[in-house]
């Protein structure tokens, strides 16, 4: 549902408020093409994580020296897709003390929030289902959510296991938004402004054009702001639940945390919210840092292929260092957890946004950067982004 | 057909419907739940206004954070619920009462206005026009001008509550073991290994 709410505000806002004529040109026609568009990036977006989650398996297989999902299809390639189905088949179980509305709720708020994040992410120059003006903000609004699929999930099943992971997993979530929040904020106020786009735009002007070097990956904001790069990528993963701070979930301890008294389609439905916001993570990673679409150097060969491959490679990448990390790292005690997000990423990413706004008002950066609004259609970038 | 006016009515109609369910519903849990929806549905009002800023910042600092703290020691709470619900007609009158008056306020203030149009006019600063600028532009603009001074006030009262919160709950026990990272980290062999040569039948 807040796929269609929030892209329908923009047309709304410049129609004025009281319009009444032209019903279907400006609501149905929209809200028809924006579903359209909707269900293809669900669908594109639903195979590339069956597709991620193969390749979770196979890399911590792989690290470990075994062979991985190989079975189902050439290579264990449709192994995810034969786990869909017997999620599906199977009977779904709710037990007898459990809070029965809120127990079938929660996979729902976990799964729909975390594909409803990706309405505003533009994976190429223009290629969003909605672009508006706040939409890092957004993502941060419904990533500050999805904690409550967990939380709801672990009361409704009225059992321990389950109720302590959501305790956990409040905390945990909550103390690391901060962090990923004051790294947000940094990166905003290099690019001046909140539209995702425009933060992507932004990173074509950089470090490496300073030097006088044609637009490359070395204009990207991980390497002008190379700490808060860090910081966001291990908050993404502690965000996100994923090893080592898969403490929600830790099997060693509790069983499966939240999911315990979960099966069939709603475990499924929970395991795809965790998954999607993982991509959307790995997305949202590579749009503040790595320069989104752009490709890593603008010149010939790099600039023929289409932005939304680069994407693709870029987000990849990222989360092959994740997938890299949870077979590496053991799990932290809960304590160090706590520890890291408040002690240490606090402090250093608010001594970063402090920095980073003396330095831009210092150097006056901040007010001869151009508009970002205009930034997107440059002479430097090749003729091909612009016409995807 | 006012697709807006619409949308106005479903919001509201649902933030009004929540908002009672608040107050009714037996679960305590369920009342924080619903406590979410009207935050929800308040922000989608906020949203038709045009103020996308405030309807997000909302979600953020309301549901995303406030609530989920609210939720957090609502579930832990070893509430009896009959209990709870025994003192309801006596306090219904002085709950009515001060619903009453903040209904009668509210009246004041919009019916004031659609007496006497002329009111709004005394507003301070005009609302700016949303086509030119963006709702934080024109927030940041008033905040950190105009009322820069009320608004780094409101932020010492929240740094002096948080001090004093802190204060009073912490304590310093010395009975209990505490991991010192960077003593740990600042270990070396020489200081942490020693050699001992076992002789059988001995030990140390």
């Amino acid at each position: 549902m807040a796929v269609e709410t929030t892209a329908a505000v923009q047309p709304g806002l410049s129609i004025g408020f009281f319009d009444t004529g032209g019903f279907f040109e400006t609501y149905l026609l929209p809200f028809v093409i924006m579903l359209g568009q909707s269900v293809l990036l669900l669908t594109i977006l639903l195979i590339v994580v069956a597709y991620i989650l193969y390749a979770d398996r196979k890399i911590f297989a792989a690290v470990q020296m075994r062979r991985g999902p190989n079975v189902v299809g050439p290579w264990g390639l449709l192994q995810s897709f034969a786990d869909l189905i017997k999620f599906v088949l199977k009977e779904p179980i709710i037990p007898a003390s459990a809070n029965k509305g809120v127990f079938l709720l929660a996979p729902l708020v976990a799964g729909v929030l975390a594909l409803s994040a990706w309405a505003v992410v533009p994976v190429g120059p223009g290629l969003a289902v909605a672009d508006p003006n706040l939409g890092i903000l957004f993502i941060f609004a419904i990533t500050s959510l999805e904690v409550y699929g967990i939380i709801m999930g672990g009361w409704a099943s009225n059992s321990k296991y389950p109720f302590l992971a959501s305790l956990r997993s409040a905390a945990q979530m909550v103390s690391y938004e901060v962090s990923i929040g004051f790294v947000i904020i940094t990166v905003l106020l290099c690019v001046g402004s909140l539209n995702l786009s425009h933060i992507v735009w932004s990173q074509l002007d950089g470090a490496g054009t300073m030097l006088g070097l044609p637009s490359s990956f070395l204009d990207w904001h991980w390497l002008g702001l190379f700490p808060m790069f860090i910081i966001f990528f291990i908050s993404a993963i502690a965000e996100t639940n994923r090893p080592p701070f898969d403490l929600p979930e830790a099997e060693s301890e509790l069983v499966a945390g939240h999911m315990v008294e979960y099966s069939s389609t709603p475990f499924l439905l929970f395991f795809l919210g965790e998954f999607v916001a993982i991509t959307l993570m790995c997305a949202l990673t590579t749009i503040l840092f790595l320069g989104g679409w752009l490709p890593p150097i603008d010149v010939a060969p790099f600039n023929w292929v289409p932005g939304v491959v680069w994407f693709v490679l870029k987000g990849m990448a990222v989360f092959f260092c994740m997938a890299m990390v949870r077979s590496l790292v053991p799990r932290y005690r809960y304590d160090q957890l706590m520890r890291l997000g408040w002690k240490v990423f606090l402090p250093i990413s608010l001594a970063m946004v402090f920095l980073t706004a003396l330095v831009l008002q210092i150097t006056g950066w901040a007010e001869n950067r151009p508009d970002p609004a205009s930034l997107a259609p440059t002479a430097s970038v090749s003729s091909t982004l612009h016409s995807t | 057909m006012n697709v807006v006016g619409l949308f106005f009515y479903l919001f509201s109609a649902i933030c009004v419907a929540s908002a009672f369910m608040v107050i009714a519903s037996r679960n305590p849990v369920h009342s924080v739940l619903f406590l979410i929806l009207a935050f929800f549905n308040a922000a989608g009002l906020f949203m038709l206004m045009g103020a996308e800023f405030l309807a997000l910042i909302l979600i953020v600092v309301y549901v995303g954070a406030v609530a989920v703290l609210f939720l957090f020691v609502v579930m832990m709470l070893d509430v009896d619920f009959a209990e709870l619900r025994q003192g309801v007609l006596q306090y219904l009158p002085i709950g009515g009462v001060i619903g009453i008056v903040l209904l009668v306020e509210l009246v004041l203030v919009l019916g004031g206005l659609s007496i006497t149009p002329e009111g709004a006019d005394l507003v301070v600063q005009p609302i700016p026009d949303m086509a030119e600028t963006s709702n934080i532009q024109a927030i940041g603009d008033l905040l950190y001008t105009k009322y820069v001074f009320f608004f780094q006030m409101a932020g010492l009262i929240l740094l002096v509550a948080m001090i004093g919160a802190i204060v009073l709950t912490l304590s310093h026990r010395s009975d209990v073991k505490r991991q010192n990272t960077a003593t740990q980290i600042g270990r070396d062999p020489a200081t942490a290994v020693t050699l001992h040569d076992v002789k059988p039948g001995e030990g140390i």
